[in-house]
């Protein structure tokens, strides 16, 4: 119990988003399935703008971590992320596989991190 | 135990799972690397795969988190990625109407897209399969690779030098689910779009970045509908 209690001093602010956050993805996942029998489906007028939530999201998570605006467009293309983006964009694409796409990012990235750009 | 032939429906869901647990044992590993990098512990790792159990929600709550971001602005992100799961939860609803209130509300907990996508699809094909059974051997295994690659991630992410850029692979996480959700004209707009604005947003104050370029790629997809109809 203390331990738990100096955690939450520690860090405060993330306790409050994890809870917060738990609470709230909870309430979405329980949403309809509590409910069935009085509320049958998700609204055609919601269904259709949830369709592109995976989409929007995931590359506004994306792209920033792998693009930074540099001064010129080929400072901004001659990024070690970009390359490694890049590459690891096309193996998702032809494999749809996690653990390809991960390990074919981070070599191409400290290829060029330690190797062609050191 | 209650006999042989009620189990054998959670071990098929344990079975299916299988191949799925190799995609996500490393997406878990992410998370604990990720929590590290955000300036946070073992507890805050755990804490946060038990109580939130979404894996792109708390890789983007963590990064926000480590720049300091507002709260509402980590909360409002986490959730926005999250509403996807209204559409599982409805999805699901029906083949989980028969069972109580409790039952129920311990399902929903263990709602993932991995477990929903392959329950829903067993429970069309396999009509007889206890579907509470079926989805808990699925959903579980989810849970149990999810924690314990967490708290591996932790462990790892301690102990590799910073210049590795280990938390390279959160964006590449994401990339790897992002390339097949852009699977038509409309979902590769939004996407596009997103990334896009997400981009020139960066500049943005209080890190809204995010959540501006996820908004206005909602929209984009939304709006390409409607003009290719």
């Amino acid at each position: 119990m203390t331990d738990a209690l100096a955690a939450l001093v520690a860090s405060p602010r993330a306790w409050v988003a994890i809870v917060v956050i738990g609470v709230l993805t909870y309430g979405i996942r329980l949403s309809f399935i509590h409910l069935f029998g009085r509320i049958d489906g998700v609204p055609t007028r919601l269904q259709r703008p949830l369709r592109y939530v995976p989409p929007a999201v995931l590359a506004a998570l994306v792209l920033p971590d792998l693009v930074t605006l540099g001064p010129s467009v080929t400072a901004t293309l001659l990024d070690e992320r970009l390359i490694a983006g890049a590459v690891a964009g096309a193996v998702a694409w032809r494999t749809e596989n996690v653990f390809a796409t991960i390990a074919t990012g981070m070599v191409t990235l400290w290829l060029f991190r330690f190797v062609v750009f050191a | 135990m209650r006999g042989p032939a009620l189990d054998e429906d959670l071990l098929a869901g344990v079975r299916d799972v299988s191949p799925l647990l190799l995609g996500v044992a490393p997406f878990a590993l992410v998370a604990g690397i990720a929590t590290v990098d955000a300036g946070l512990g073992l507890a805050e790792a755990v804490g946060m795969s038990v109580i939130v159990f979404a894996g792109a929600s708390q890789l983007a709550a963590l990064e926000l988190l480590g720049e300091n971001a507002p709260l509402a602005v980590v909360v409002g992100t986490a959730v926005v990625i999250n509403l996807r799961m209204l559409m599982y939860s409805a999805s699901i609803a029906p083949h989980f109407a028969e069972y109580g209130r409790r039952l129920r509300a311990g399902l929903a907990y263990l709602l993932t897209d991995q477990a929903y996508a392959l329950s829903v699809a067993e429970f069309d094909e396999n009509p007889d399969r206890s579907r509470w059974r079926y989805y808990l051997g699925a959903a579980a295994s989810l849970w149990i690779v999810w924690q314990v690659g967490t708290v591996a991630g932790v462990v790892l992410g301690a102990g590799v030098p910073d210049a590795w850029g280990l938390t390279f692979a959160v964006p590449l996480v994401f990339l790897a689910l992002l390339v097949p959700a852009m699977k038509d004209r409309p979902t590769t707009v939004a996407g596009g779009a997103g990334g896009a604005v997400a981009v020139v947003a960066a500049v943005l104050p209080l890190n809204l970045g995010l959540l501006v370029g996820a908004l206005c790629g909602i929209a984009a997809g939304l709006v390409t509908e409607v003009t290719a109809s």
